[in-house]
């Protein structure tokens, strides 16, 4: 059997850990430059709040309604996301995390383990770390997606739904619509609805070369999964990326090459240490420029140039030298830039480097600076205390977060204060 | 690599640019343990910990002076005799929880703080278990 254990509204929850008045109360998360809202409360869900709604437009009904915004803390979200998945790894063996708040467990076959026991346990271990689960269980993960989400739906105080017997997996077959199952995207789904087939249960029930016709191996392996015969296979080790792209909007549209170096800078800085991260170098840098699409009274531009390294790299000093040579060539004055981005494509691991013959760099010493730069700042909380002059103090195109909350878990200066 | 003549025959020889320590090998190198590390020992359960900070002097007689930084677990069952942190009508609170008859109470322990008979029908959750105080003595 296979579990899927998602975490409830996982952002929300994060805020309201630290913040227990919030208990019952709407809550949003906004995306990057509190944008429009990537997560919501049930509370906020019930008072008809969309995902992906522009916070701007919705300034008063938030108001009325007093709902509690805030903006995106990644570093709080990451560092509650690794105890909940280094608490399921204590419950089971094999687990793959799926994204920042779900993961598979792979339970394979437990005779003497009542399921129902096992999921209300895992449930009570991660709630210990203050975020609330909900878990499906079946035997296959297109399955267990569904179970869970019906779990969701119709049993939220247990928070567990375990397909064990064919009449629960007709059931939750039944509830659930073509378009909402898991793998099934916006052009099949169209052309299941014009074939008559609404939910998951008529897709089940088409012929198995049918789906393999309409829908090619894709369908074949929904179809097997489906009937209950797993054929999404278990990834336990995620697989070192193979591209990495940093790229964000500014906090205010910016026009002056300095200031958009300054960014692309910080991004390239970011980039670096991903690379260095999972042991990776990069041969090949795309670095572009866009103004805002939206600003319908602006010149619009989009430029993008890719540069080709001498050699493979991870240090942030080089990187940062190839990027800016990057952007000079795409730089046009005279527009009202809103982001600015950094692609570090054709990623080798770090010890199958291709020397050059004609090579004067000094990689050894380069690669020495970026570890001690890493280790300072990490020392010192994740705070990049030490960097290039050329990513500045300017901050001009630092994201908007004006409702941050504290990074209390990885901050000692941020920690949570409590009046006694 | 460097060339080197011997007699008549030319080999090859790999340099190697570090140095080998020759002395007598440590008599301690069996016997390595790894330092002692606090962390452990204030957090065995890291992923339900967490360190917070109190402000006030309500829990003053139980070594926890205003500023001090606590640690508390969220796995752990508390019972009575415990210090809490716990959450009163939507509010954090640290207190020692006592069971008093068939009431439990939140206990200062300060001569200038009283304790809360915590009502029945009222909205209140353990949120974790104190286990260490952590003073600086400077």
């Amino acid at each position: 059997m296979i579990a899927l254990v998602d975490c409830n509204n996982f952002y929300a929850s994060c805020e309201r850990l630290f913040r227990p008045e919030l208990k019952g109360k709407a809550v949003v998360v906004l995306s990057n430059n509190d944008g429009c809202v990537i997560a919501r409360s049930d509370e906020a869900k019930e008072i008809g709040i969309k995902m992906g709604a522009p916070a701007f437009l919705m300034e008063e009904m938030l108001t009325t309604h007093g709902v509690s915004v805030f903006s995106s803390n990644y570093t709080l979200y990451g560092s509650l996301s690794d105890r909940v998945m280094a608490t399921l790894n204590t419950c089971c063996g094999t687990v793959e995390q799926y994204s920042i708040d779900e993961a598979f467990l792979f339970l394979g076959d437990m005779p003497f383990v009542n399921l129902e026991d096992y999921a209300s346990d895992i449930r009570t271990k991660v709630g210990a770390v203050g975020i609330p689960v909900t878990v499906g269980i079946a035997s296959t993960k297109t399955l267990a997606k569904m179970a869970n989400r019906f779990a969701k739906k119709t049993k939220k105080q247990e928070g567990v739904h375990i397909l064990d017997s064919s009449e629960k997996i007709d059931e939750v077959l039944r509830s659930t619509e073509v378009g909402d199952i898991w793998g099934v995207g916006k052009q099949y789904a169209t052309l299941l609805l014009a074939q008559g087939f609404h939910t998951a249960y008529d897709l089940s029930q088409a012929p198995e070369a049918w789906v393999r016709k309409e829908m090619s191996v894709v369908g074949q392996r929904l179809w097997n999964e489906l009937h209950g015969m797993p054929c999404i296979e278990m990834e336990e080790d995620t697989p070192a990326k193979k591209n990495i792209c940093v790229a964000r909007s500014f906090g205010q549209l910016l026009s002056k090459e300095g200031d958009v170096a300054e960014a692309l800078s910080n991004y390239t800085a970011i980039a670096a240490r991903k690379l260095r991260k999972q042991n990776s170098c990069t041969r090949v840098l795309q670095v572009f420029l866009q103004t805002n699409v939206f600003r319908q009274q602006d010149k619009q531009y989009y430029r993008s140039v890719t540069v080709q390294l001498p050699v493979a790299c991870n240090s942030t000093k080089e990187l940062i030298l190839y990027a800016n040579i990057g952007l000079e060539r795409i730089w046009q004055n005279g527009y009202n830039f809103k982001k600015v981005g950094i692609l570090m494509l054709d990623l080798i691991p770090s010890d199958q480097i291709q020397y050059g013959m004609f090579d004067d760099v000094d990689r050894t010493k380069n690669d020495r600076l970026s570890k001690v730069m890493d280790d300072i700042n990490k020392h010192w909380g994740g705070k990049e205390l030490v960097k290039f002059a050329i990513q500045g103090y300017g901050r001009k195109w630092k994201l908007r977060q004006e409702k941050l909350s504290p990074c209390y878990t990885t901050r000692l200066s941020e920690i949570l204060t409590i009046k006694i | 690599m460097i060339a080197i003549k011997l007699s008549e025959v030319s080999m090859i020889l790999p340099f190697f640019n570090t140095t080998i320590p020759a002395g007598f090998p440590s008599p301690a190198q069996d016997y390595s343990e790894e330092e002692i590390d606090l962390s452990k020992v204030l957090q065995p359960n890291p992923t339900t910990t967490f360190i917070i900070r109190v402000k006030g002097n309500s829990m003053e007689g139980a070594n926890m002076p205003d500023g001090c930084m606590i640690v508390v677990d969220r796995s752990l069952k508390a019972t009575s005799g415990n210090i809490i942190v716990g959450i009163l009508d939507g509010e954090f609170t640290v207190k020692r929880l006592v069971k008093a008859g068939r009431n439990w109470v939140l206990h200062p322990e300060s001569p200038y703080h009283k304790p809360i008979i915590i009502p029945e029908d009222a909205d209140f959750k353990v949120w974790g278990v104190v286990t260490n105080i952590v003073i600086p003595t400077k």
